[in-house]
């Protein structure tokens, strides 16, 4: 096996076993106000950090791209509450056109 | 609120189960483009089904992370299912094997469909609902994306790298509802990025992510306010 698939592999047991967590463990155990904050604020820290790396980076460096165009109209469409998967093609729609035109 | 009909809350379930089942195709056509195979995109909708930890590790792997970097990234976000279990757990009330299945499908909509009912049984009817048809329109559509991505030349021409990007600020989107979260990320993504030139990729993501979430623990301590 690749180390692709035992990736994979680690995604789908590690989030089935998160579930299950959920539905099996003891209420007060995972109850604690700090616990429950810090599970509400761990994919706001990580999906912001997704968008930057992924809108703003080549993986070695920063850079600004026509990506930065296609996220620009996603943020446009989201705040005018577009669901998500027209927002998804206009924002690489627009990538692709500003790449055609520079 | 008004008495809503278990009609009613089956069609709202299909609904949100079609619309997301639905973005599966944009699921699996960005993990063919990142450099998985057919296989691999689906075992990871039937397997981990849950949508931003999918996007979270192909989105680490096709920035050239290593597959431990984005399974850590992965299951990090995976956690928030575990809280969506315990308030689901007095309305569900699963035993064995029957709370084997159930696990499986606690995602963000179908608790967003349970926990926003009058009735335990019309949690039940939401949650099952939008679950399973989540789950059966998901994966279906992950298998197409999946195959007509791997018929896709060259992704950045047609602009899915920014696709990506779109996809995690969709996910991100309806929890910047305080002013406490909309700063929190901002500065995420500053550490990121600031970290994007010194570590592997990968590391800029966990590192910025966690920070951030440490530092908002204590701002939010100290301004209970803030907070909902």
């Amino acid at each position: 096996m690749t180390d692709l698939w035992w990736g994979v592999v680690a995604v789908a047991v590690g989030c089935y076993l998160l579930k299950l967590a959920g539905l099996a463990v003891p209420e007060h155990l995972l109850e604690h106000p700090f616990t429950v904050r810090a599970a509400a604020l761990i994919p706001v820290g990580l999906l912001a950090a997704l968008v930057a790396v992924q809108g703003f980076s080549d993986g070695d460096r920063v850079l600004v791209d026509a990506r930065v165009g296609g996220l620009l109209v996603a943020a446009f469409l989201l705040w005018r509450k577009v669901p998500f998967l027209p927002m998804l093609i206009a924002a690489a729609a627009t990538a692709a056109l500003i790449r055609l035109v520079a | 609120m008004s008495a809503v009909s278990d009609r009613q809350v089956i069609t709202d379930s299909l609904g949100v189960g079609v619309g997301v089942g639905l973005y599966g195709v944009s699921f699996g056509a960005l993990a063919t483009t990142s450099g998985l195979t057919v296989a691999q995109a689906c075992v990871l909708s039937l397997l981990a089904f849950t949508g931003a930890s999918q996007f979270a590790f192909i989105g680490v792997v096709a920035a050239g992370g290593t597959p431990t970097a984005g399974a850590l990234t992965a299951v990090l976000l995976g956690a928030r299912n575990t809280f969506y279990g315990i308030t689901l757990a007095p309305l569900l009330r699963v035993r064995g094997l029957r709370r084997l299945a159930t696990a499986h499908l606690v995602i963000d909509e179908s608790t967003a469909m349970a926990v926003t009912r009058d009735s335990v049984r019309q949690s039940r009817i939401g949650f099952f609902w939008t679950g399973v048809s989540i789950f059966l329109i998901w994966n279906l559509m992950t298998l197409v994306g999946a195959v007509a991505g791997n018929a896709i030349g060259d992704p950045k021409a047609i602009g899915l790298d920014a696709a990506v990007a779109a996809a995690f600020l969709g996910l991100l989107w309806p929890r910047l509802d305080t002013p406490a979260t909309r700063w929190l990320a901002l500065l995420a993504a500053v550490v990121a990025l600031g970290l994007v030139p010194s570590t592997p990729a990968g590391t800029p993501i966990i590192v910025g992510g966690l920070l951030a979430v440490v530092v908002g623990m204590q701002f939010l301590k100290a301004a209970p306010e803030v907070t909902e």
